[in-house]
């Protein structure tokens, strides 16, 4: 490494709070355009959709862990769960099917 | 001034699984950094002042590389570009009579996570729904970097691991409740998981980075969705 960390530091936090601001401090009024009004309105769903699946699956030490977690999350979500009860117990659930269903695998 | 304070204290509840699953994340993070060659301490500046996890993933790999200022601030540009869509549908989100500096301060915490949550409340967003987010989801991405660094030994992998699937789990519970009843939304959400999946198992799909990989496929779905099924009055109740 022959850069100073400091300042590579500096030009990352720079441009990625940059990339976070222009949008939010450029558009300040509400847009009326329904096209577009109706495409922020999906951007959250396919954001998120695309980042949780499939990369639940490799997340965890196997991946029947990370689809065990996933079926779980799905189905408390479903039935109404809160993040944190989703989240909790999804994690619970890799635990227990990293310690008893394929063990050896740490 | 009351209803600021509510936001607040809801904005860090929700935040709770935001915090463990950064945890995780920052702890590998700390331990490769360390591997890379920095200092707890600037492991953990990284983290305080870009509170992003591929970029920052990215940047040890250039450190390590000796690039130049220039490759580092594209290749942060490149992989973080996502943010820019979500911040233009969260600044439909925020009242445009509030106080132009939360724009400033809520565009620093808008990381995919707390985007996420803040995004998909109800009516508009108050702003310190969003600093309650940030408020517990900072010292676990700063805690995790800190003791990642400090000892890659102090957490067994068996919790890390489990600790790994928080935040996906978090995203279903915030995009599934939604679509519960709404059949056009489910359909979103798994053509949306489907089309990842392609992503990463055709051949030269799965070339493409993961950030590009969101950007494409929110531009096209959510493009596609928004010209076939225009959504009337949707800002305002949602």
């Amino acid at each position: 490494m022959s850069g100073n960390v400091y300042i590579y530091i500096l030009v990352m936090a720079g441009v990625t709070y940059l990339i976070r601001l222009m949008p939010l401090a450029l558009i300040r009024k509400e847009i009326n355009n329904v096209y577009i009004r109706s495409f922020l309105y999906y951007v959250p769903y396919v954001t998120l959709a695309v980042m949780t699946f499939p990369a639940i699956l490799g997340a965890t030490a196997t991946i029947w862990s990370g689809l065990a977690g996933f079926f779980v999350a799905v189905l408390l979500a479903y039935r109404g769960g809160n993040l944190f009860q989703v989240s909790l117990l999804a994690c619970l659930t890799v635990f227990i099917i990293e310690l008893f269903v394929v063990p050896g695998i740490f | 001034m009351n209803s600021n304070i509510t936001n607040w204290k809801n904005g860090f509840r929700d935040g709770i699984p935001i915090c463990l699953g950064y945890f995780a994340v920052s702890f590998t993070f700390g331990i490769l950094a360390k591997g890379a060659g920095l200092t707890p301490f600037q492991a953990v500046l990284m983290s305080a002042t870009n509170f992003t996890s591929a970029g920052q993933f990215a940047a040890l790999g250039l450190i390590g590389a000796s690039a130049t200022y220039v490759e580092m601030s594209i290749t942060q540009l490149v992989i973080n570009m996502r943010y820019f869509l979500m911040s233009c549908a969260l600044s439909q989100k925020l009242d445009s009579r509030a106080a132009f500096l939360h724009r400033f301060l809520v565009a620093f915490g808008n990381s995919d996570e707390i985007f996420g949550l803040s995004v998909c409340k109800e009516g508009k967003l108050n702003p310190f729904y969003n600093y309650g987010l940030f408020s517990i989801a900072m010292p676990g991405w700063a805690l995790g970097t800190l003791c990642g660094t400090v000892s890659g030994s102090l957490l067994p992998e068996r919790i890390i691991s489990a600790l790994s699937i928080a935040l996906y789990a978090m995203f279903i519970a915030v995009i599934i409740p939604p679509a519960k009843g709404n059949k056009l939304l489910l359909g979103i959400i798994l053509l949306s998981m489907i089309s990842s999946l392609l992503f990463t198992q055709v051949s030269i799909l799965n070339q493409i980075t993961p950030g590009f990989k969101i950007i494409i496929l929110t531009v096209l779905i959510a493009g596609i969705a928004a010209f076939l099924f225009p959504v009337r009055e949707v800002a305002d109740e949602r």
